[in-house]
């Protein structure tokens, strides 16, 4: 475990160097260490973050200073009671915003022509036709390896291989939300309006995120996650 | 009870100090982009220290108000009046009924901040009254001011101030009330991929003048110039980045994150400009120059600690002026 400043009010805690050659491993062992951060509620911690083979830690070093660390020392002091922590079991699994991890989501895609400009492309590249390319990826199991880009927006580990294909080389100024895009090796949904360089090939009627409830994210880090195909009425239905 | 926005200006945002807890989920920090001078300003109005407040980018607001009303602002070289009656930075006034706020654009520094005493009325969302205009939420309908829009404002206890109709004779510590720096040096701590860059690389950061582009906003302070190419081009895994965070994008040219910037990034993090600095970061514009210089990670946490405590001091001075 590497633990290394992010300026002067975070830092990076490192579990795993490559996330790639073991994704399943590497998620786990993230969670875990979010997990012991969670519970040593070690003071001046403000919040933890996953992505991929970290978990960020951000602090107050105000609140560090007051337990009577010098200035000189606060960033030893959290490192040394986070290398502690680690050595702690999960005590509560649940305790992690509120709902035991990793769940599984089933999330309904619509592949419909008008949902997917770019899933020629996809198609013509993995050498597959259409159908097949809607097959694989809806039948693949995925999982949750970080929520960013914007709020909500989860990047999916698990991608078949012969779908990965390279970002446009122009990306789009505006895609509409629930749009669900391959980015290189990774699929994910657009849970707002934003712009974005993926390869578009779907849509799905939920909402990824919702500031007006707790937690707004439908997804959380490490959760798996399932498609289910549907078609343009379901579609309309679910959106309603 | 509420103000009239007459002009909303060049972009005008509500603001407190930020949102915290959800970063796991991709939510952005936003909030005042110098977090000190929205606590300052609150501060010399007997607000809370993160009650919302309004950001002002590059002026052009005009606010009607609808009843009394303690004003103070912190931030660039904007010229601010109160009627016709100039309100300098750090000071406190009281508005009376049906009198305009102005704020002309700023001759140097970009951004200000605007306390009212009993602070702007919004939902709180997720914690924050920020406005993420990123993601459309928190703030006025998650959108900045337009003109024409009606803003609430929490009731106030007149008693609690001295301010009376005349401009207050003192003020905040000027250092804090106009942060604003021509070509200002900007002191930061190495990054995480500091030694991914060489010795040029290194040596361009710390010593050239970087230009400040035109398309630097909330999310980040961008560069023109001098680039700084790195050996290796691996692909990075995607971790957390930082208000502060400074980060190089394969064309050379960096990016000093603020506010707004994403939970997340994959480009190589150079460098972090110290908490203490984001306050002149803040009121980088085009055209501006900036220079880097290093501290070490305890200086960085001595001067935030230091800052504090004069603050401290400063809270207490406050109290002892009131009636």
């Amino acid at each position: 475990m590497e633990i290394i400043p992010l300026g002067d009010s975070a830092l990076i805690v490192r579990v795993r160097e490559q996330f790639e050659d073991a994704p399943e491993e590497t998620l786990d062992q993230v969670l875990r260490t979010l997990q012991q951060l969670r519970n040593a509620a070690i003071p001046g911690v403000v919040e933890v973050a996953p992505a991929y083979t970290t978990v960020a830690v951000f602090f107050d070093p105000l609140t560090v200073a007051k337990t009577g660390e010098m200035s000189s020392e606060v960033f030893n002091w959290l490192a040394a009671r986070i290398r502690a922590s680690a050595g702690q079991r999960a005590r509560d699994r649940r305790s992690l915003a509120g709902r035991s991890l990793p769940q599984i989501v089933e999330i309904p895609i619509c592949y419909d022509a008008e949902f997917a400009p770019d899933l020629d492309d996809v198609a013509d590249r993995a050498e597959l036709s259409t159908k097949e390319v809607v097959d694989l990826h809806s039948t693949a199991e995925y999982r949750v390896a970080c929520i960013g880009f914007v709020p909500g927006f989860p990047f999916l580990a698990g991608l078949p291989q012969k779908l990965a294909t390279p970002r446009r080389d122009t990306p789009r100024k505006e895609i509409p939300p629930g749009s669900v895009g391959i980015g290189g090796a990774q699929t994910g949904i657009y849970p707002l309006r934003s712009p974005g360089g993926w390869n578009l090939i779907g849509r799905t009627p939920l909402k990824l995120f919702d500031p007006t409830k707790n937690p707004p994210a439908l997804l959380h880090a490490g959760d798996r996650v399932r498609f289910r195909t549907i078609s343009k009425e379901e579609f309309e239905a679910l959106k309603r | 009870m509420q103000i009239t926005v007459r002009r909303a200006g060049f972009l005008t945002s509500v603001q407190d100090l930020g949102r915290t807890g959800f970063r796991e989920f991709g939510v952005s920090t936003s909030g005042a982009l110098d977090s000190f001078a929205l606590r300052v300003a609150n501060l010399l109005v007997s607000n809370d220290e993160g009650a919302a407040g309004l950001e002002i980018t590059l002026g052009g607001l005009q606010l009607r108000f609808d009843d009394e009303r303690i004003v103070a602002w912190c931030g660039g070289e904007f010229d601010v009046r109160v009627g016709a009656t100039p309100l300098p930075a750090g000071h406190v006034c009281l508005v009376s009924t049906g009198e305009q706020l102005k704020f002309s654009a700023p001759k140097v520094g970009c951004r200000a901040w605007l306390a009212i005493s009993g602070a702007i009325d919004v939902p709180l969302v997720l914690g924050s009254r920020s406005t993420d205009l990123r993601a459309g939420f928190g703030g006025c309908d998650g959108r900045a001011l337009r003109d024409g829009d009606q803003l609430y404002l929490r009731e106030f206890r007149r008693s609690q101030t001295a301010a009376t109709e005349e401009i207050s004779s003192w003020s905040a510590p000027y250092d804090w009330a106009s942060p604003t720096k021509r070509d200002p040096v900007l002191r930061f701590v190495r990054g995480i991929d500091w030694e991914r860059f060489d010795a040029s690389a290194l040596q361009r950061f710390t010593s050239e003048a970087f230009a400040v582009s035109p398309d630097s906003d909330r999310m980040g302070v961008r560069f023109d110039s001098p680039e700084l190419k790195r050996e290796d081009n691996v692909d990075l895994t995607s971790e957390a980045v930082a208000p502060g965070t400074i980060q190089v994008p394969p064309s050379g040219k960096p990016i000093l994150l603020l506010g707004d910037c994403q939970t997340i990034g994959g480009y190589p993090k150079i460098a972090h400009v110290i908490t203490v600095d984001l306050s002149m970061a803040a009121q980088l514009r085009a055209g501006d120059y900036v220079r880097f210089s290093e501290v070490s990670l305890p200086d960085a946490h001595r001067l935030l600690l230091e800052r504090e405590r004069e603050l401290e001091r400063f809270r207490i001075g406050l109290s002892l002026q009131g009636p």
